[in-house]
């Protein structure tokens, strides 16, 4: 299984913070995407934001890095603090 | 490095919903520490207004098990550039009200130079790269708030 993780405006959108997928048919970030996207269209429509950040296991990666089962993935959009 | 070096190099950073003390943060910058004569630090606020909106409140959300990693990651980008000695990070999450204290970043080095630009580097790069998101409180309701092209520029900027 991936931990799928979700911050700030993504969170409010989909209404959901955390959600386990099967690693099976998602091996890149963007497989992951497909993968939630299948949920409803709603979903598929704020996960294809291009806008959205991506990080595996705590580490900024693109759309084609691999993800494997056991690994975190978080949706974000781009940072705001300071 | 001798002992009294090393003690004077540390890194603190800390993510926390509790205020903190502006005066005290500086002196603990300064105590022992007679090895650097700059202390610079830079704090940011809370303000009433953005956008022409009047605010009224600031809620503040990170990625607790990503936010110190990427704070230490900019520091120590800061920390090769320039000789600095004592750096300390404090950024607030949580519900924030207008005029309260968001981020701190002090900053010793020998000469000013080191501290002014170090400050700034972290800074700039904070703003980009933590993982915070701040939602506001405005008179029309609650809103997210967009990263801004000039943050990004602004950081961008440093690669020149």
């Amino acid at each position: 299984m991936i931990k799928v993780i979700f911050f700030a405006a993504l969170r409010e959108q989909l209404g959901c913070d955390s959600i386990e997928i099967s690693a099976e048919n998602a091996n890149t970030v963007t497989e992951v995407k497909i993968t939630l996207g299948q949920k409803n269209d709603e979903w598929q429509t704020y996960l294809a934001n291009n806008s959205l950040l991506c990080a595996v296991n705590h580490q900024m990666v693109n759309n084609d890095f691999s993800v494997k089962s056991g690994d975190e993935v978080a949706f974000f959009p781009p940072v705001t603090g300071g | 490095m001798d002992v009294t070096t090393a003690m004077n190099k540390y890194t603190e950073i800390s993510i926390q919903a509790e205020d903190f003390d502006h005066g005290f943060e500086v002196k603990l910058l300064e105590d022992n520490n007679v090895e650097d004569g700059a202390v610079v630090t830079f704090s940011g606020r809370v303000r009433n207004n953005n956008l022409g909106l009047m605010v009224k409140g600031l809620y503040l959300e990170h990625y607790p098990e990503m936010t110190e990693k990427l704070l230490a990651e900019i520091i120590d980008t800061a920390k090769q550039r320039w000789a600095i000695g004592r750096v300390k990070v404090i950024h607030r999450i949580g519900q924030l009200a207008i005029g309260d204290q968001i981020v701190f970043v002090g900053i010793t080095s020998k000469h000013r130079q080191d501290a002014f630009a170090a400050n700034e580097f972290i800074m700039d790069f904070l703003k980009v790269k933590a993982p915070f998101w701040k939602k506001e409180l405005t008179e029309l309701g609650e809103t997210w708030l967009e990263a801004k092209n000039s943050d990004k520029e602004k950081a961008q900027a440093w690669s020149k």
